[in-house]
């Protein structure tokens, strides 16, 4: 593994916001006004586009697709590129919040992958709104240590049944096993282990999905979608649903504390979701040529590569491939192989009814009511 | 009454008291207005913006709910509101529970608030002068730093290696450690601590204020330390109590942070259905009326309550 510290994304991001800030002081009026993920980007990147291009980047995060929603339904966000993942953004298309791409001023979508890019167009046709900006799977991150110790070492550990199996998780529960506190990920993952399919919004699976969940609850010790990074990297739990990124940059910060804490991450065979966040420019956005050119500029191959090799969550661009590095590039972790591509599947955006019926047996899930 | 005569002799105030008093308004009145146009500006209307949305259905457009005026085909203006969003309420036993439990969470606080909080009041409303202040000031040294990293502390103390497991059992007292995150009791400890300023403060207010002469008499009628206290000093201190129990109570039954990063999965409280009706489904309209019913519930009890101590006072 690299000695790259992943720790240390937070303090950069925020001395290059810093830089930033203090430059479009210098540069006038042109600005871009950019809210994406936290840890989910390089400071370099930002720098070189106010440097080549005089606009100053205000950079802004959020850590849920929820908080990002909530500020863009409320209108006039201010924001002038925004990061939601594409099951959301097609809900969000769908209340009117973005303004169609203009192709003419983003000539590099030509750099991107037409396979990956086609799998997102299931949420926004023809890829009218946005492009994708990195992209990941949902899985399991596990304690290597302590998932063998009670497993036994030839258990193969890519499966659903870590988690839903009661007689496997309960192996685990004393060693804390914890689940992504989203529905829109949880339930997915539920159907692709019962063999139903991943993308149903049929009540009745719901509902059978809800109880064949509740009953291995009993051996989760919390729901929560950040929390589980720390506590994997401490040791404090030893398997989690997680985003790929996520997990990997647990694994990282458990091997730079050196406490003996080894994490790795798995794709589930049984199939697991693969998920998109698209760069897309709100409707209201006030400046919406400066947005084009951030965009463009990100889906530059030496950009997209500088992000990847930094954040470890692989990007679309096909012609920055080559730059992505050694070890990064045929990690099936993070690129997973062309056999593993096969078993993912995209998300589904719920209409409101089902959106309904999820969240209230989500709760039921969550709390056991 | 005129306003002038209350008000400073100084020219501009003369005017614009003789203007002010011509045009109806009183000093009282005026000293009155900017409490109520706070309270106008920063309670009613955003409660009234509420009452209006929870009337509203959920809708995917910016903002997510329906219009309440909208034109009808013929063109004629007509409101759209319906109390389907509180039926609804009433439909899911989700709610009700949820209500309940975070009254049972905010009462059980509120007591051991109260238990905790009381000795040390009274301890420092007896304290001689220099030591007293200082002691205040430990009550109150610690809102000077976040309460999320206080929080966040407690998570430290209470994690499977965190402080207390690690230290229990190096001294061989317990040889797993004991699961005190994620659980109700995590969530109790969390509470009762942010809040216990706001206890022990109104009543060590009221405690300075009680008369010791009171008290010498009792004794010298010969009630024991424990007569009295339970006789004299706990009665005359019943204003103090339930200002405190009302200041832990009100904001614990709201309470979001606390519960999502010390309790468990089956810890329901209702500042968390509120934040998934709002973020995950979506439904502004369900969750304003969740708040409002909220309100009513907290409001409720406390105007009966103020009903109850100004009959007291008259009789």
């Amino acid at each position: 593994m690299t000695e790259r510290k992943r720790s240390h994304v937070n303090r950069v991001v925020v001395a290059a916001s810093a830089a930033v800030v203090l430059q479009s002081g210098m540069a006038g009026a042109e600005t871009v006004n950019v809210f994406n993920w936290s840890d989910y980007i390089t400071d370099e990147v930002l720098q070189q586009f106010t440097e080549e291009t005089g606009i100053a980047v205000n950079y802004d995060v959020y850590d849920s697709n929820d908080t990002l929603e909530a500020r863009l339904l409320a209108g006039s966000s201010g924001f002038d590129v925004v990061v939601p993942t594409a099951t959301f953004l097609q809900r969000q298309i769908a209340a009117g919040v973005y303004q169609p791409l203009n192709r003419d001023l983003l000539p590099n979508l030509a750099n991107m992958d037409p396979a990956l890019m086609a799998a997102a167009a299931s949420h926004d046709p023809e890829n009218e709104h946005a492009t994708i900006y990195m992209w990941g799977t949902t899985g399991i991150g596990y304690n290597i240590d302590m998932v063998a110790e009670r497993l036994g070492e030839d258990f193969e550990v890519d499966t659903w049944a870590m988690i839903f199996d009661p007689e496997i998780a309960s192996q685990l529960a004393d060693c804390g096993i914890s689940w992504l506190d989203a529905p829109a990920d949880m339930y997915p993952a539920a159907f692709a282990w019962m063999g139903l399919d991943p993308q149903s919004t049929d009540a009745a699976d719901f509902e059978a999905a809800t109880e064949m969940m509740v009953a291995a609850r009993e051996y989760v010790r919390y729901f929560h979608s950040s929390q589980y990074i720390s506590d994997l990297a401490n040791g404090e739990t030893c398997v989690a649903v997680g985003w790929s990124g996520d997990v990997l940059q647990a694994a990282d910060r458990a091997e730079a504390a050196g406490q003996g804490v080894n994490v790795w991450y798995a794709i589930p065979r049984e199939g697991a979701m693969q998920w998109f966040d698209m760069m897309a420019i709100p409707a209201d956005a006030p400046n919406p040529e400066n947005a084009h050119a951030f965009i463009n500029f990100i889906m530059r191959p030496e950009m997209s590569a500088a992000i990847t090799n930094y954040v470890w969550y692989p990007n679309a661009n096909a012609a920055s491939w080559e730059m992505v590095d050694e070890e990064i590039f045929t990690d099936p972790a993070i690129f997973p192989t062309a056999e593993v591509t096969e078993t993912l599947f995209t998300g589904v955006t719920y209409d409101s009814r089902t959106d309904r019926t999820a969240t209230r047996l989500w709760t039921r899930v969550r709390t056991g009511q | 009454m005129s306003a002038g005569n209350a008000l400073t002799r100084s020219a501009p105030w003369r005017g614009t008291a003789w203007v002010m008093g011509k045009l109806g308004f009183s000093g009282r009145s005026l000293v009155i207005a900017i409490p109520m146009l706070w309270l106008g500006v920063f309670f009613l209307a955003p409660f009234f913006v509420l009452g209006r949305i929870s009337l509203a259905e959920a809708l995917i457009a910016r903002p997510p709910y329906t219009p309440l005026f909208d034109r009808a085909p013929d063109g004629s203006l007509q409101i759209i509101a319906s109390l389907e969003n509180y039926r609804f309420l009433m439909t899911d036993a989700l709610y009700r529970n949820a209500y309940l439990s975070s009254i049972r969470v905010a009462l059980v606080s509120t007591i051991f608030a109260l238990l905790i909080g009381y000795p040390i009041a009274y301890y420092i409303a007896r304290a001689p002068e220099p030591k007293r202040s200082v002691l205040l000031l430990m009550v109150i040294l610690p809102f000077w730093t976040s309460f999320l990293l206080r929080v966040y502390a407690w998570m430290g103390f209470l994690r499977s290696n965190g402080v207390i497991n690690n230290t229990l059992m190096s001294l061989g007292l317990i040889d797993s450690p004991i699961q005190m995150m994620q659980t109700d009791f995590a969530v109790y400890i969390g509470i009762v601590y942010t809040y216990l300023p706001f206890m022990i403060l109104p009543l060590y207010a009221n405690l300075t204020k009680l008369d010791g002469a009171l008290l010498e008499a009792a004794s010298d009628l010969g009630a024991s330390p424990m007569v009295t206290f339970f006789t004299v000093t706990l009665p005359l201190s019943l204003p103090g109590i339930v200002a405190g129990s009302m200041l832990v109570f009100i904001p614990a039954i709201g309470e979001y942070v606390i519960p999502a990063l010390l309790g468990g999965p089956d810890t329901l409280m209702i500042g968390r259905v509120l934040w998934d009706e709002f973020f995950s489904s979506r439904d502004w309209p369900v969750a304003s009326a969740v708040a409002i019913v909220m309100l009513v519930l907290v409001v409720a009890p406390i105007m009966w309550l103020q009903s109850v101590q100004n009959r007291r006072e008259e009789g």
